[in-house]
Order: structure tokens, then sequence, then C-alpha cells
């Protein structure tokens, strides 16, 4: 009896002295950080989970949300797109956009990029000023005028005006690169074009494979970018062989509003070659980011 | 010798800058004029522009639906992105302090930002859906009647905003990238002087990401007013005008219309409401913002 009287300290005690001690504290506050993102990255998940579950559901589980795990597991929903609509013919388009992108896009923004940081000439600051300012520049002030143009020179309904400006440089990408070349060092440079180099083969031969890393962020960005554009497609495509994916993604689902199982395959679709690019090229994203954000 | 030199390196840098200032004239300088004169034209594609002066301007003064789209695009914008950075922050610092698994967190809160686009927007149609989304299915088991949501004007805007908070990865990446930044030096100092967590969030943490803030809080508020695809895919600025934001206003107005000078009025002064909140945000950074190398130089 008297045993159990004596201050023999119960686990609840012990757990209250743990927590008081700095390696307890840590632990707890750990242990809530983890719940707390665990919670979080679930949420994030569930409309992927979501969307990937109604599209192999069959037209009655559809409408049962109560069912997570079709059954049961129809694979129909994702042969529908391709019957009623041309995909074939939209996933060329959109590959058309793509490449022009992620070909253009880097070539163009790395080779100006060259001439800014490497090149002084009457004008090149102010110019460099200008360059900055048309970051900032929201795309409306200068859509209609730009639509206009593209009407008058014939390419409305054409792939041309979501192409060919691709070859132009982007204003973001420019200063991106350029402040990349500007942290190179000159030395091998200098070398190159002592033993007779050309300032074309300069850039091609010895900044662009030191840019390596840059251009590959601009290359995913760029997909991305070209891959999911809902906008141009939108104003300057009319017919429907002339349409990218998103721009079927949105006709079939305004015309099979009700055939959920179909129209959640062909997000499902869509949204994988990005979900793969990411994972694939993370470390370029991050970096990505990380570089725009931090020097902005 | 070296005005020879010169005289080559100022050919040079324009042969290599000429893409971009072709693009600069033909695509940014040209339509910007143009796109000032035509704000004071009447113009349907149809016919010569005829010109109106400062017409469109005074009109959009007292176009209902036009002053109703700012207000939604407002809404949006000052709800929605003060939302984001708030929870891409709590996120972000969590983030920085666990131990493991940091990479594969971030990855999945990342994910959402690379597939934007209409199937994102279809996707939330479908979460949204009154009856046997997954959202209100998920309200149920509290015992919560879920909204009409998309289809009901109070709920919509609101829809549309929780859409976007869906996106928070984005803030979050870049939120991590400067509390990494942050030397670990700072805080031991702190520590050492008996700094409690709350204080060194307070007093290093705070102000040392606070750039980063301004950076998101610009960035964000600049994309927000020129949202488009969600609101034109999600509802298409229903139901009774809801989530008209003023982006969808311009583009029904150019080309549901062919409206094209009002629409041009539109795009400046969307521009100017831009600008303004910026260069706002740009002048209030000198009070909060606080840049490392200020310590030497006694914050100038």
């Amino acid at each position: 009896m008297s045993r159990s009287l004596s201050p023999q300290p119960t686990i609840l005690a012990r757990f209250r002295a743990f927590t008081r001690t700095q390696s307890g504290i840590d632990l707890i506050s750990q242990t809530v950080q983890y719940v707390i993102l665990g919670l979080g990255a679930f949420i994030i998940m569930i409309p992927f989970l979501w969307m990937i579950s109604t599209s192999f559901k069959n037209e009655f589980q559809v409408w049962d949300p109560e069912v997570w795990w079709p059954d049961p597991f129809v694979l129909s929903n994702y042969r529908r797109p391709f019957d009623v609509l041309p995909m074939k013919t939209f996933f060329k388009n959109t590959m058309i956009t793509v490449l022009a992108g992620v070909i253009g896009v880097p070539l163009s923004s790395s080779l100006v990029a060259y001439g800014f940081a490497r090149f002084r000439a009457p004008g090149s600051t102010v110019l460099f000023m200008v360059l900055l300012t048309t970051m900032m520049l929201p795309g409306q002030v200068t859509l209609i005028p730009t639509f206009i143009l593209f009407r008058r020179l014939g390419w409305y309904d054409t792939l041309l005006p979501l192409t060919v400006p691709c070859f132009l440089g982007s204003a973001f990408y420019i200063f991106l690169l350029r402040q990349f070349f500007t942290g190179i060092s000159k030395d091998v440079e200098e070398a190159a074009i002592i033993d007779g180099c050309g300032t074309l083969r300069v850039w091609w031969q010895i900044l662009l494979p030191m840019t390596k890393p840059a251009l590959a962020t601009v290359v995913v960005f760029e997909f991305l970018g070209k891959w999911n554009d809902f906008f141009g497609p939108l104003i300057y495509l009319e017919t429907l062989d002339k349409f990218t994916l998103a721009l079927g993604m949105r006709m079939f689902q305004s015309d099979f509003i009700i055939e959920y199982g179909p129209i959640m395959a062909l997000a499902t679709l869509l949204m994988l070659p990005c979900v793969l690019l990411f994972f694939f090229t993370s470390r370029y994203f991050i970096q990505g980011i990380s570089l725009t954000g931090s020097k902005g | 010798m070296i005005k020879r030199l010169s005289r080559s390196n100022t050919l040079k840098f324009y042969l290599l800058v000429s893409p971009w200032l072709v693009g600069f004239v033909v695509f940014v300088a040209g339509p910007m004029v143009y796109s000032m004169y035509l704000s004071m034209t009447r113009y349907t594609m149809l016919n010569p522009p005829s010109w109106i002066g400062l017409a469109n301007y005074t009109n959009l003064l007292r176009d209902a639906r036009f002053l109703k789209s700012l207000r939604v695009t407002a809404t949006y914008t000052f709800v929605g992105v003060p939302l984001r950075l708030i929870f891409a922050f709590a996120i972000a610092l969590m983030l920085n302090n666990i131990r493991r698994g940091k990479d594969f967190i971030r990855t999945v809160y990342y994910l959402p930002s690379v597939v934007s686009g209409v199937a994102v927007v279809v996707l939330w149609r479908w979460l949204f859906n009154p009856e046997v989304g997954l959202v209100n299915h998920i309200l149920g088991w509290f015992g919560i009647q879920g909204p009409g949501w998309l289809y009901d004007p109070d709920w919509a805007l609101p829809a549309l905003i929780i859409m976007s908070l869906w996106g928070v990865g984005r803030d979050v990446v870049i939120f991590l990238a400067g509390l990494q930044g942050i030397g670990v030096q700072l805080y031991e100092a702190a520590r050492i002087d008996g700094a409690g967590g709350w204080q060194c969030l307070r007093y290093i943490t705070v102000p040392m990401i606070s750039p980063t803030i301004f950076f998101n809080l610009v960035m964000g508020i600049i994309g927000s007013f020129q949202v488009f695809t969600d609101a034109y895919v999600a509802t298409q600025g229903g139901p009774m005008d809801a989530t008209l934001v003023t982006v969808l206003y311009l583009y029904l107005q150019a080309f549901g219309n062919l409206r094209m000078g009002y629409a041009s009025a539109i795009a400046w002064v969307l521009f100017v409401i831009i600008m303004f909140f910026t260069l706002l945000i740009i002048r209030s950074s000198t009070v909060w913002v606080f840049y490392e190398t200020e310590i030497g130089g006694k914050k100038a």
C-alpha cells in the first residue's frame, strides 16, 4: 500500500518534465509542424486525387462523391475525347507553339542578353532601362493593336501570332540571362577572341554551354507557359483544326458539360506532361523561381 | 584604333539586341502609341477609327458594368493576395524549420502551380459542383449545407479566391528561398542575448524577409489585377456579373462587341490602376522593407 503512494513519477508526470527540457520542446514543435504541413499537403493533393478517381468512374458512380475507388474501373473515359474531338490535331498545334517557345525564346533571349551583358554602345544603357520597364507592362495595353496588326498581316487563325514573337526574345528572360552572363568571368571569352573567334561563335560555343542551367530553367517555364496558354489561342484561333489542347479542353467541357468522367480524363491527360516535366526537372524549377524571386 | 573598336562594338551591340529591338518596336512601342490613339476613337474594325476625344473615358466612368468589374477585381486582389501571402509565409516558415522531407513537401505544395490553365479551372468547377462536388460533400460531413458556389452571386468570387489559394506553392518556394538566405549567426547571436522564438521571428525573420514579402506582394497584385482565364472558364463572368473581372470585360467589349476603341480605354485605365498600386507599394516600401545594405549606411 505504501508502495503505491511513494513519489514514483507517473508516465504523465515524466512526459510533463520532458516537455520542459529543450529536446522535449523541440520534439513537440517539430511534430506539430509536420502535422500541419502534412495536413496542408494532403489538402493540396485532394483535387488531383479526386480528378483521377473521377476519370475512372462510370457514368453512374460519377455522381457519388462517397466513392473514391471506382468500381468498376472504367478506361473508356480516356477514349471519349479522342472519339469526339480531333485530339491529334490539337496536340500537333500545341506542340508547334511549345517548340517555338522552348527553342525560340531561350536562343533569342540569350543572344540579346549577351549583347546587353558584354557590349557598350551609345544608347545601350537607355535601352536596358526600356527593357526593364517593358517587364512591368501589362499585356492588355498592347493587346488590341497587336491583334489588329496580326489580322492585317493575314495571320489571324494561324499559329503564327503564337510562334513568331517567340524568336524576338522575352524581356524577363533577357534580364535573367544578362544577370547570369554578367556573373561569368570574361577570361575564356577574351582568350577565344584573341585566337580569332567571332562574336557569334563566342556566344554559341562558350557562353551558351556555360549557362545551361539557366537555359534549362527558361525551357521548362516556356514549356509550361505555352502548353497551358489559353488567352493567346483564344483570341487568335478560330477554326477547329487550328485549336490547341487548351482550347479543345474548354470546348469539350462546354459541349459535354455533364460528362464529368471524360472531362476529368482529359484534364488528367493535359496535366500529366506538366507534372512529369516538373518531377524530372524540379531542380531547375526551384532554382528559377528562387532566382527570379530574390533578384526582384 | 579605340574609336574603330568602339564603333565595331556599337555595331555588334545593335546586331545582337536587334531581335528584341524589332519586337519592342513592333509589339510594344508601336502598339502602345496606337492603343492610346484607339482609346480616343470609335472603332469596330469594319470602318476606319473615328475620333471622339475622351468620350470613351467619360463613358467608362458612367458604365455600371465597368465599375462593377473594378470592384470585383479589387475584391479578388485585396482579399486573395494577402491571404495567399499569409498562408505562403506560414507554410514556408514551418518548411524551413523541419529537418527532413523538406524537398518532398515543397514539391507537393508547388505541384498546382505547374498545371495552371484551363484543365485546373475545369477541375475546380467539378469540385465546386453544388450537388455532387467534393467541396460541398466534405462540408456536409460537418453538417454544413454548402452554398451554390459558382452558381451563387455571393459565393462565386470567394470560390475563385479559394481556387487561387491552391496556387500558394509559388509564393512558398520564393519565401523559402528568402528564409534560407538568412544567416544562422543572426539567430545564434539573438539566442545568446536571450531572445525567444517569437522575438526572433519579429525582429530577425520578418525584417530580413521583407524584400521577399515586397516582391511577392507586387507580383501578386500585378498578376491578380490581370486575372482572366479563371473567371472566363469557370463562370464567364457570371452569375449576375459577380465574377466579371476587368480583363474579362475588356475581352467581351473587344472581341464580343468589337468595340476596339472602348476596350483600349479599359486597358489604359487598368494600366493606370496597376501602376498606381505598384508605385504605392514601392513608395511605402521605404518604411517597411529592410535591405541588408542599409546596416552599414545607417539607413539612407
